[in-house]
């Protein structure tokens, strides 16, 4: 009796969420947003979803405001970690245009056919860098130099699944030092922590971007690692199937191989993929 | 202290989403609350942990999971979409499914807490009176339970706010459409710009700190 009960107190629950949820869906504010540029601008109400590599933030926002300018159109940007936005494409999230802070991401998304491979450009490279805390005087002009005593604590990002970790991991392995200095690694749950642990002065040094040095100004930056050691870092921009804009979004992708944008990008701190 | 649109546009949906999220999740928290609490069946625990889940998943895998079953190619989002045309993925319902998910174990255990206070005398003495369990409920266990229960709502409602691995898997990280509070903030720690990390988590705090003494003034006017 009592559970006959509550089995109808939880239907009715349960209906009337659906109707609380349609009822919100009809004058959610992304719509009454749209109407509202629909009657700003009636011929224009192409909106392009852009997903980008969480690095770049600062410069896609820059970008996609002078696309907006130019093309008249809405661009939104989504800003994640390259994986994350991976696992989006893979289950149909709807957006346009995908840049990737590794070629990894893209090449997964091109062999499950979720991204139009042709239309794959190499947008940008980064480099691999060794920083101090802007205030340490190290003694520093080779790699080698990592093992001597006045450097206790290096930060790297996580060397599995961080691929700024990934990338330094590389990188100390080529030189040959990877397993001298294994005592003295700090991993970082991304690259971001493992600057902040230098910006903090907990570690000596870090193993990070050179966008991430660019960008702080608590760090120098040391040394270079040779392009040789690692693998290229390269950005790839690809248009995802399944867009509403192929063509709007096309164009975005080229937009990002003209010098207009190379000198935003090259402002943050970024190379120019040839 | 001068905010920038996209930070004012993250505040309002921040608010705007967890009052939104508690509206919408109190009833059935309260009803989930109630049976956890005051009646016992096959299935309770598996019912319990269920509800708990959230709790004890790392939030990105909550909002994995939401992903897989909301989005244009999972069971629930590919219903939705065929039948309402809805798209949960990247817009503010998918803020507010997120961010209900993850408070709502918070809202039910407060009420659980609260009701499993109430003395079972006091309700079966109501019963044996011929009060139908509907009039129990409310006559009896709601009113002898409520500050429990604001508490949970207002704990869910602070994690609401808080709230962001969830909210970026399935909603996104859309600046100025589905950015929220702390998604700002925790983008401005990956990029690194410390000065407005500060003022976005005092803003914050401020927050939580009105909301916490607007539920203590309750208390004492009751």
């Amino acid at each position: 009796m009592l559970r006959l009960r509550m089995m109808r107190i939880y239907v009715l629950a349960i209906l009337s969420l659906a109707s609380l949820f349609l009822s919100c869906s009809k004058d959610s504010p992304s719509e009454s947003s749209q109407r509202a540029k629909e009657t700003q601008v009636p011929q224009h109400q192409a909106e392009l979803i852009v997903l980008g590599a969480m690095s770049l933030t600062d410069a896609l926002t820059e970008i996609s405001q002078r696309f907006e300018a130019e093309e008249r159109i809405q661009v939104y940007c989504n800003f994640a970690g390259s994986s994350t936005l991976q696992r989006q494409i893979e289950k149909g999230a709807p957006a346009d245009v995908f840049i990737a802070a590794s070629s990894k991401q893209v090449e997964a998304l091109q062999r499950n056919g979720w991204v139009y491979a042709e239309t794959r450009q190499d947008v940008l490279i980064n480099k691999l860098v060794l920083v101090a805390h802007i205030d340490a005087s190290l003694p520093f002009a080779e790699p080698r130099a990592l093992v001597q005593d006045a450097i206790k604590r290096i930060a790297i990002g996580e060397p599995n699944s961080v691929p700024a970790g990934i990338y330094g991991k590389e990188a100390l392995m080529n030189l040959g030092i990877w397993d001298a200095v294994q005592q003295e690694l700090v991993y970082g749950l991304n690259v971001r922590a493992a600057l902040a642990y230098v910006e903090s002065g907990n570690v000596d040094v870090g193993i990070v971007y050179q966008t991430d040095a660019t960008i702080s100004k608590k760090v120098k930056v040391i040394y270079q690692f040779p392009d040789s050691s690692h693998t290229p870092i390269v950005y790839p921009a690809v248009v995802i199937k399944g867009t509403k804009y192929e063509s709007l979004a096309r164009k975005f992708v080229e937009y990002l191989k003209t010098s207009d944008t190379a000198e935003i990008f090259e402002k943050y701190g970024f190379s120019i993929a040839p | 202290m001068m905010l920038t649109n996209l930070e004012v546009a993250a505040l309002i949906l921040s608010v705007k989403a967890a009052l939104f999220s508690l509206i919408l999740i109190f009833p059935p928290g309260l009803l989930v609350g109630w049976v956890l609490a005051k009646s016992s069946f096959r299935g309770k625990s598996l019912l319990n942990t269920v509800v708990m889940l959230p709790l004890v998943l790392p939030p990105v895998v909550s909002g994995f999971f939401l992903l897989m079953l909301f989005s244009k190619r999972g069971p629930i989002g590919q219903l939705l979409f065929r039948l309402f045309g809805l798209e949960i993925v990247f817009s503010e319902l998918g803020v507010v499914l997120a961010i209900s998910v993850i408070s709502f174990p918070l809202l039910v255990r407060g009420i659980v807490t609260a009701m499993q206070g109430v003395s079972p005398q006091l309700e079966s003495a109501a019963r044996t009176l011929g009060a139908h369990p509907l009039k129990v409920f409310f006559t009896v266990t709601l009113p002898l339970s409520y500050r429990g229960i604001i508490g949970g709502a207002i704990l869910g409602f602070s994690k609401s706010l808080g709230e962001f691995g969830a909210t970026m898997m399935v909603a996104g990280n859309i600046p100025g459409k589905t950015q929220t509070l702390s998604l700002t903030i925790f983008t401005y720690i990956q990029t690194g710009t410390d000065a407005s990390v500060y003022r976005l988590v005092l803003i914050s705090t401020v927050i939580a700190f009105v909301a916490l003494w607007i539920a203590e003034r309750f208390y004492f006017k009751w």
